[in-house]
């Protein structure tokens, strides 16, 4: 049985026809050909899917599509248009400051945690702008990283919560 | 720059000319003219002996070029290419690498034991200085002088001492066309010390694309008429040898999801839906009555089985009179050491894309070899081998052979099955509870010194079994057993690299026992193959002859080490860490939480890697955290040092990980770690600091640089364990409740 569900993704409505139980991440990855969130373990363990849902970062491979329509949803290709609302910058940049700040430390090794540790770590740069070491190990301990990239992810946090110190709002 | 596509879309057309049987017999060398039109258009592997199947140069004065290795977040694909741009004279940005594709790219085998820049490497290097020369001889031409008053900047070749007043480039020198330029490998290098590229710190080509989400996986891919499948299997393989062989399949179990079929061949079970999570449903839905298998040891019996199996034996080092040389000594220590089944465990797990056709067939793959992919799918599709074309995508980190050619297979039996695309992706539980294991392993090392600290005999018995050349779907789908590598010698065996070859020792035996695959769980190579579980025992071995001594272990180690690459990067860790010479376990604590600090070297099979470890205990509830870690390694030319740098730390971090926690839990029936919560790893708020140290050697070969410092990590760890507690922990992971343990034991 199928659905017609209205979400509004990365700023731009979409409507969908899917059964309601689909998790979300099924809908992001199929009906919207979306690159960022994507499956790890289907079982809220790794932090794989992750998303922003009205700024906070769920689940999606747990999440019923039924449960987000009309929220709005960002995932990580949505992340430079977020930054550049909540910063009031006259344009989206290339990459989000922490997308930027993992590629100047050259973190990722193959990168598939990354969407994740991008959501997660952007969550908490939108809360605190200026995390202790403990509170960034504490934020991010729910996401997995499976090739050992945790020192670099936690340096690149901190690059970017110092950048963005300096971006106007 | 970036990872380019020599094929326009999953269509017909890559079908048909995956087929081969268009062009028969067809030389990419020997037709003028014809040979880059005509570029994935046959079966490969192309003709290694031609400059063509290596490298492409553009008219607008850029390269692709094609080599055998492939990403695997390694940062392999820069690498290569810095080889490649400094042998052409190309800077990075106008050169790229083609996808990996058995009917594209040169044969040059499996990208593993971190093979890739020390074997791919020089073959790559060869060739593109065969391509500079041959350029160079045309530029010569064209220019007028003679080729050794030619240089080259960025693709353009002018006179030397002229400046720009006569040049061309390369673009204009080939535009596209040809090289017909024949491979001899004679071609003179160019030397070290005229390196730009080779050596720098050059930035990974692939990151911008993967941190926007823009860049291309596997599990990215979908086909116009696509199905999702997914597998059906027993939860957790059960004994290697048994396979899972379905009784019965309640096909109304999923009647009441919209589209889904089972699809079966031979004992192998999917699923096929038009909608992915109906896939996933029906794969949980189906009821399937397996047949028994035969009982496993569970790990409770599992040390005692293998100790007492009838095992091969093969002597892998041998030097001296071990009985002379126990005889007599100062200090003599001995000790048996547990080591545990670990899994590869990507953390996306993995995917294919399949379109079999009568005709031929396309599958897209994370595997870490196409074309033995290619073979192994031949065999599954009872195809010729050259019907089938295997492309390569990433997928995310796999660490040696995890379920990527299962999900290959699966798609493409589906797919041919059906007559439609179908994409697989493992689940978590398939992937946890049907890996290749790494192999548990059981050592017995002994060893002593004399009264000056010198050692003077060591003896390592290893017993552990091998590993699979087949995959679980092949097995299944033909209704043959699964086959182990080798038995006996020819299987995996002991590494003597990592079992005391760092030092001078007169009489030194290494002797591996092979337990057969049959009854135990599958194996297979898991980054730095059992190189975790020899330092381990043998590196708490050599710690323990330090402590009898009444000596520092870095010292103790020093004096007996006689290569100066050994001593580098010993040396190189301890002055990282600041290393204080002390006795281990002199300043025992009380407290709660006490602190340790250890010392280790280990390897893989080349290359050199120490480390240092901090760390910190809780006496009460028996966690372990590591706090600091220091790893130096030397793998002769680090052709980027940053890419050795991140790999040095991605080493230590997964050390930190298999030495602590993980363990592959199974008992008499099955495998029961089948997601994060039973097989836990370390986890973000737990990770230690790194300090990586690379110890360049410009002029000595590459070698290895994925693996070589994990063994001296856990050697590090293990070591500084003793030193906060006074207690030798012979089992890992080290556990709370195996540190608990321990220490009630002593009290
Ligand atoms: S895929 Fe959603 S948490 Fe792992
Ligand atoms: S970079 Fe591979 S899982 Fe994190």
């Amino acid at each position: 049985m199928t659905d017609s569900f209205k979400l509004k993704v990365n700023g731009r409505e979409q409507a969908v026809s899917v059964s309601p139980d689909t998790p979300l991440l099924y809908v992001l990855m199929n009906e919207l050909a979306l690159r960022g969130p994507r499956f790890g373990c289907g079982l809220a363990q790794c932090g794989s899917c992750s998303v922003l849902v009205d700024g906070v970062e769920v689940r999606a491979c747990v999440t019923p599509v039924s449960n987000v329509a009309g929220k709005a949803v960002t995932t990580l290709e949505g992340l430079p248009a977020l930054y550049a609302e909540q910063k009031r910058l006259p344009q989206p940049p290339a990459l989000h400051p922490l997308s930027q700040a993992f590629v100047d430390q050259q973190a990722p090794q193959c990168g598939y945690c990354f969407n994740g540790m991008t959501i997660k770590a952007a969550e908490l740069l939108a809360q605190n702008p200026k995390p202790t070491e403990a509170q960034i190990r504490s934020h991010m301990d729910g996401h997995i990283c499976r090739c050992g990239t945790y020192p670099l992810i936690l340096k690149a946090i901190q690059l970017a919560s110092i950048r963005m110190a300096g971006d106007v709002r | 720059m970036t990872v380019i596509s020599t094929d326009t879309g999953f269509s017909r057309r890559d079908m048909l000319k995956g087929g081969g049987a268009l062009i028969v017999g067809f030389n990419l060398a020997g037709i003028p003219g014809a040979a880059l039109a005509a570029r994935g258009d046959v079966a490969g592997p192309p003709d290694p002996n031609a400059i063509d199947t290596w490298i492409a140069v553009h008219a607008d004065n850029t390269a692709t070029v094609y080599f055998g290795k492939c990403e695997l977040g390694q940062g392999n694909t820069t690498g290569m290419l810095q080889i490649a741009a400094e042998e052409l004279d190309f800077s990075m940005s106008q050169i790229s690498a083609a996808r990996l594709d058995t009917n594209v790219t040169p044969n040059q085998g499996a990208t593993s034991s971190s093979s890739s820049i020390e074997r791919g490497g020089p073959q790559l290097r060869a060739a593109a200085a065969e391509a500079r020369r041959a350029l160079l001889q045309r530029a010569s031409l064209r220019l007028g002088v003679q080729i050794n008053s030619l240089v080259v900047n960025d693709g353009v070749v002018s006179v030397e001492g002229e400046g720009d007043f006569r040049s061309v480039k390369y673009g204009d020198l080939l535009g596209d066309k040809p090289f017909n330029v024949k491979f001899t490998g004679a071609a003179p290098l160019k030397p070290a010390n005229r390196y730009k590229l080779v050596g720098a710190r050059v930035a990974r080509v692939d990151l911008p694309g993967k941190m926007s989400g823009r860049y291309e996986l596997v599990h990215h891919l979908r086909a116009p008429g696509m199905l999702h499948g997914r597998v059906v299997l027993p939860r957790g393989q059960r004994a290697f040898g048994a396979g899972a062989k379905p009784l019965s399949i309640d096909e109304n179990s999923i009647k009441h999801i919209p589209t889904a079929r089972v699809i079966r061949k031979g004992d192998f079970v999917g699923v096929v839906a038009e909608q992915e999570w109906d896939a996933v449903k029906a794969a949980q839905a189906l009821k399937v009555t397996w047949q028994d298998a035969p009982e496993l040891p569970g790990n409770a019996n599992l040390f005692t089985q293998m100790r007492g199996q009838k095992t091969i034996d093969t002597v892998i080092a041998n030097r001296g009179d071990i009985a002379k040389g126990f005889a007599g000594t100062a200090h003599e220590r001995s000790s048996a050491y547990f080591c545990p089944y670990q899994g590869h465990l990507p953390f996306g797990p993995n995917c294919a894309l399949a379109d079999v056709r009568p005709d031929g067939a396309v599958v897209r793959s994370s595997t870490q070899d196409v074309y033995n992919a290619r073979a192994m799918l031949a065999r599954v599709l009872n195809m010729p081998a050259d019907k089938v074309r295997v492309q390569y995508y990433e997928g995310s980190g796999t660490f040696g052979r995890s379920c990527y050619e299962d999900a290959a297979q699966a798609a493409a039996i589906m797919s041919q099955a059906i007559g439609r695309p179908v994409r697989v992706q493992y689940m978590r539980w398939d992937e946890h509870g049907w890996d290749n294991y790494g192999p548990a392993h059981l050592a017995e090392v002994r060893a002593a010194v004399d009264a000056h600290g010198k050692l003077v005999a060591y003896e390592y018995h290893g017993w552990q079994h091998g590993w699979t050349v087949t995959s679980t779907i092949l097995d299944i789908a033909l209704q043959k057993p699964g086959v182990e590598r080798a038995s006996g010698s020819a299987s995996i065996t002991v590494n003597p690299m990592s079992t005391g070859s760092m030092y001078i020792v007169p009489n030194r035996r290494v002797i591996s026992h092979a337990v057969p695959m049959e009854g135990y769980l599958r194996g297979a190579a898991l980054r730095s193959p059992l190189d975790l579980s020899f330092a381990f025992a043998s590196e708490q071995t050599i710690d323990e002859l330090a402590y009898a001594l009444k000596m520092d272990p870095f010292e103790f180690r020093r004096r007996n080490i006689g290569d100066k690459r050994w001593l580098g990067v010993l040396e190189a860790a301890a002055n990282a860490a600041s290393w204080k010479p002390r006795v281990m376990a002199s300043s025992l604590s009380s407290d709660e939480v006490v602190r340790g600090r250890g010392i280790g070297l280990g390897t893989h099979h080349v290359s050199y890697g120490a480390a240092v470890a901090d760390i910190e205990v809780n006496r009460r509830t028996g966690a372990i955290v590591a706090t600091h870690l220091y790893g130096a390694l030397d793998c002769g030319l680090a052709v980027n040092p940053a890419l050795v740098e991140t790999q040095i730390i991605g080493q230590m971090i997964q050390s930190v990980s298999r030495v602590l926690k993980e363990e592959v839990l199974f008992d008499q029936r099955g495998v029961t770690s089948l997601d994060w919560n039973s097989y836990p790893v370390l986890r973000f708020a737990e990770h230690p600091a790194v300090t990586p140290i690379v110890v360049q050697r410009i002029d000595e070969p590459a070698t290895g640089a994925g693996e070589e410092v994990m063994g001296a990590t856990v050697a590090a760890i293990a070591n500084a364990f003793f030193d906060a507690t006074g207690v030798r922990l012979r089992q890992y992971p080290m556990t709370p409740e195996r540190v608990r343990a321990a220490l009630a034991a002593r009290t």
